[in-house]
């Protein structure tokens, strides 16, 4: 186990040492940091001036050398549109997002799980044949066009529900601007995280019925029978684990899949979380924030990913035990 | 003649035509696609003239509709196109660049699968760590990093000349680990079976055992995975063209059309967002259900191979 | 004293498309406490089947159409769901053929031990372990202890075995159905796991009804043998008259093609022909069309199984 843990580690720095030489890259060939830091009203003297004091004339590998050295501490550059160090702006924005795809995530363990496993159980009730038919259809319409299809029936339409923006939010401990502490701003999470879910509530209740329906014919399920337990456990202890281990990998897959669907949530819900800023910082120009966003969630997602690695291997015995020896 | 013969009795003819959900499918797809291709021929307007449109025309509704116009059955958009007419050249810029994408990606993935799974070692592992990373970071981020990168380094002009090209390189890329890890775990399966022990002992060179041999199995899985990919293609077209970082709005696919239809939603302009939509998903579900009656269809075949 | 289990006229059918096949038809036979009896037949002869019927473990389409399974005097059959989950594990244990694929690979198996005795009693976690240590114990695997905490596939094939009858032992029932325990396990491994479950039985006086296709493994074991044909018993009688004296034509075929059978160098004897799939049993003996003594009552009328000369009981119509 520790050296797959290790190894995972291992990888995961190399991985980040790819996206920052890309960003880096990015920066290098687009990126005007002297007008990030002065503006524009300054005159060809001064900016020469400046670069070389700033070390932009120097080779490419000794400035990609410095940038490491800087965003290790958190300095990914400054954004020239917000005035404010790169990383601070996205991580200002970070909790809008992270509470979208939070309550994506709530909406979708509670749902595909008695879903998928229902389906699996009964394949032939009608219940069953409508939801799987319903989530081909779910599959095949895009994120943004069921974000747009909410808007207009329950903002518009009802007027049940708000239909843009985060509502009412509360700083907690001093960095976390929260909307779900407010009823406020939790009424505005509502059609964002359903809309975000949409994409991938299908996918988890066909996989989780597909997984459940190959191990209830397995014979160690059998074997539980005949050992006279009651149904649900078999049901629960020993099938539905079965199948976590194929869900959670999936899952920590799509979770990346999810992020990149905020960006079109965002847009769609002028939901000022990262994705948003990321989209002004392209149509903007400002390099510096687009290149800190890509180091950022690309950070995000080796974490993520790393994680559910771990996880893996602490919850398939094979791999646990393996790493022993 | 005795293709035809053969193809019009053989059981995946056969199962076909029975199942009325594949056949409703491919009849749609067909439609649209067509449609799509003809649409030089047969959209009453050009979209892309500019000398046809009109901006006083903006925004009006469907013809069926009270302050409707008879020369735009589906009603025009903000600029004054007629919608009809977009949609088709929209549509056949959406099925373009899918097909493209998907075959760019089948073309590097399968070659990255072959050389990795029948070469194996070391740059297996290699190969097959850079595809999980790339998966890993999910293909929609990919493509949205890579439009990005793109469109700040090659500014918006240059970038409206060369979108169709650009897009599909960019979903090419961003989709290209599936394929190859398909088409790898096929070579692995069939590296092992005897008819390429066979082929060795005899002497064939790699590359020949490879492409001949090997290759032809290997394609019932492409072939399965290819209609959805086309799907996933078109839906990532549209999401990359919705954030602006697809096709310019000069030269609207699907996915723009409904961008523009969006910022108008609220006005009252439904229209702008309702019909391409539409036509997006039904594009999309109908190759969907084609590319599940496919699997299906093939899936125990695969396994009694 | 009353026999352990008394099963009489038991028929089990398949419900499929194309119709109805019968896998079990018309199966009679007791059990003593503590007795031994083998059900030996070639593969698709229903003796599975019949064992999972016991326990009413036949998976849809298959139903239990017909017939009586008493077990300690009590009517199995009519039985609902729970009150039979109460027998299962409890009463009645089952050993099933491959141990890699009977237990469950992301659960140690100290839970899979214990959790049979939470299914059946109230009992603390102290005493539970204590019991599936003393369990091991009977199976004689070493450090039974240690194994509480270990996972199936750290185990080899016969050990992994040897948990599973643990786990059928747990609750000291008085009958375990085992199917084709040793199938899957090496050769080597398969005489020590045969002696293994004779031992048992005697030890714990549990009766045994041993599944299986392998003549060798039922002649060492059983003390009584059930030979099935296409889901019906032919012959049935004590273990060394079976073997010694064969009488259906078919047991004779089966005892004819051992290799111990024929000297050296000689051909191995073959019944001629294959067992019917279930859908295509001839009318009448179902082994009329591959039996050398058949004639046209073999072909018109179904023999039944009844008591012989040799003190068995056997189904054909020119055995006296």
């Amino acid at each position: 186990m520790l050296a797959f843990t290790v190894r995972r580690i291992a990888q995961a720095v190399l991985v980040m040492i790819v996206i920052s030489f890309i960003g880096f890259a990015v920066k290098y060939a687009v990126g005007d940091p002297v007008r990030d830091l002065v503006g524009v009203s300054v005159s060809v003297e001064e900016r020469e001036k400046l670069r070389d004091a700033l070390g932009l004339n120097d080779p490419f590998m000794v400035q990609w050398g410095r940038f490491l050295k800087d965003a290790v501490q958190g300095d990914l550059g400054r954004s020239y549109f917000f005035k404010r160090p790169a990383l601070d702006v996205i991580v200002n924005k970070a909790p809008a997002t992270l509470e979208l795809v939070l309550c994506s995530a709530i909406i979708i363990i509670f749902i595909s799980i008695p879903v998928g496993i229902y389906a699996a159980v009964r394949p032939n009730s009608w219940v069953s044949r409508f939801l799987m038919g319903a989530s081909i259809v779910g599959v095949s319409i895009p994120v943004f066009l069921t974000a747009i299809m909410l808007i207009y029936i329950f903002a518009v339409g009802l007027n049940w529900l708000p239909s843009y923006g985060r509502g009412e939010t509360v700083m907690l401990l001093g960095f976390w601007d929260s909307g779900m502490v407010t009823a406020d701003g939790l009424v505005h999470l509502i059609l964002p995280s359903v809309a975000l879910s949409s994409v991938m509530l299908p996918l988890f209740i066909r996989l989780i019925r597909a997984e459940m329906k190959e191990v209830v014919e397995t014979e160690y399920i059998k074997f539980a029978r005949a050992k006279g337990l009651a149904p649900r456990r078999v049901l629960i202890v020993h099938a539905f684990k079965n199948t976590l281990l194929p869900v959670i990998t999936v899952g920590g897959v799509q979770l990346g899949t999810m992020i990149a669907f905020t960006v079109l949530t965002e847009t769609v819900f002028q939901w000022q979380g990262m994705g948003f800023i990321f989209l002004e910082a392209v149509e903007r120009g400002d390099t510096s924030l687009l290149v800190a966003y890509l180091v950022f969630v690309g950070l995000v997602f080796v974490i993520v990913n790393t994680v559910v690695d771990i996880i893996y291997g602490l919850v398939n015995p094979k791999v646990r035990i393996a790493g022993r020896k | 003649m005795g293709v035809w013969n053969t193809f019009r009795q053989s059981f995946f003819l056969y199962s076909f035509l029975r199942d009325p959900l594949a056949v409703g499918s491919l009849v749609v797809v067909v439609i649209l696609i067509s449609a799509g291709f003809l649409s030089p021929v047969i959209s009453p307007y050009n979209p892309y003239d500019t000398t046809t449109i009109d901006i006083m025309d903006a925004d009006t509704p469907p013809m069926w509709m009270e302050e409707g116009d008879p020369r735009f059955f589906l009603g025009t958009d903000s600029q004054g196109r007629d919608m009809l007419s977009t949609i088709l050249y929209g549509m056949r810029v959406s099925v373009l660049i899918g097909l493209g994408a998907v075959a760019l990606q089948a073309l590097l993935g399968i070659m990255v699968g072959l050389v990795s799974g029948y070469g194996g070692g070391r740059l297996d592992a290699v190969l097959m760590r850079i595809a999980d990373v790339q998966l890993s970071f999910s293909t929609y981020m990919v493509a949205i990093f890579i439009g990005a990168i793109f469109k700040t380094v090659f500014g918006v002009g240059l970038y409206a000349q060369v979108a169709v090209p650009f897009l599909i390189i960019v979903i090419g890329l961003a989709e290209w680990p599936q394929y190859a890890r398909t088409v790898r775990a096929s070579v692995l399966a069939e590296k092992n079976m005897e008819y390429v022990e066979a082929a060795r002992v005899i002497g064939l060179p790699s590359g020949r055992i490879m492409w001949r041999h090997i290759l032809p199995n290997t394609l019932t899985p492409v072939l399965v995975i290819s209609t959805v990919q086309v799907a996933n293609a078109i839906m990532s077209e549209a999401a990359l063209s919705f954030i602006g970082l697809g096709m310019p709005v000069n030269r609207p696919s699907l996915g723009s059309l409904i961008k523009i239809g969006f910022e108008y939603i609220f006005s009252g302009s439904w229209w702008i967002t309702l019909f391409p939509g539409i036509v997006l998903v039904l594009l999309i579900l109908t190759i969907n259900l084609l590319g599940d009656w496919l699997r299906d269809y093939l899936n125990p075949k695969l396994y009694m191979h | 004293m009353e026999p352990v289990l008394q099963v009489e006229n038991l028929t089990v059918k398949f419900s499929l498309r194309s119709g109805e096949i019968t896998a079990v038809d018309e199966v009679d036979f007791n059990l003593d406490r503590g007795e031994r009896l083998g059900l030996v037949g070639e593969s698709g002869a229903g003796k599975s089947v019949t064992g999972f019927a016991l326990i009413n473990l036949i998976s849809k389409p298959g139903y239990i159409a017909n017939g009586s399974v008493r077990f300690h005097g009590r009517e199995l059959t009519g039985l609902t769901d729970e009150q039979m989950r109460r027998v299962r594990g409890n009463n009645i244990s089952m050993v099933f053929q491959d141990p890699m694929m009977t237990l469950n690979p992301v659960l140690t198996i100290g839970t899979q031990m214990v959790e049979t005795l939470y299914a059946h009693r109230r009992i603390d976690k102290h005493t539970a372990e204590e019991m599936a240590v003393e369990s091991l114990r009977k199976v004689h695997l070493p450090s039974p202890e240690r194994r509480l905490r270990q996972y199936p596939h750290e185990l080899s094939g016969g050990m992994r075995q040897r948990v599973v009858i643990a786990i059928a032992l747990i609750s000291s029932p008085s009958l375990i159905i085992a199917d084709e325990p040793t199938t899957a396990l090496d050769v080597t491994i398969q005489a020590e796991i045969m002696e293994l479950l004779q031992e048992l039985c005697l030890n714990e006086d549990m009766g045994l009804i041993l599944i299986t296709h392998d003549l060798a493994v039922v002649s060492q074991v059983a003390q009584r043998i059930a030979v099935m044909y296409a889901g019906r018993i032919v012959e049935i009688g004590d273990t060394s008259r079976i073997i010694s004296e064969p009488r259906h034509p078919y047991t004779r075929g089966l005892l004819g093609a051992l290799p111990q059978e024929r000297p050296r160098g000689e051909r191995l004897s073959q019944i001629p022909g294959v067992m019917p799939t279930l859908v295509d049993i001839p009318p009448g003996c179902a082994f009329n069309n591959r039996c050398t003594r058949a004639e046209e009552i073999c072909r018109v009328e179904r023999p039944p199984l009844e008591v012989k000369s040799c003190g068995g009981r056997v189904a054909c119509h020119f055995v006296e």
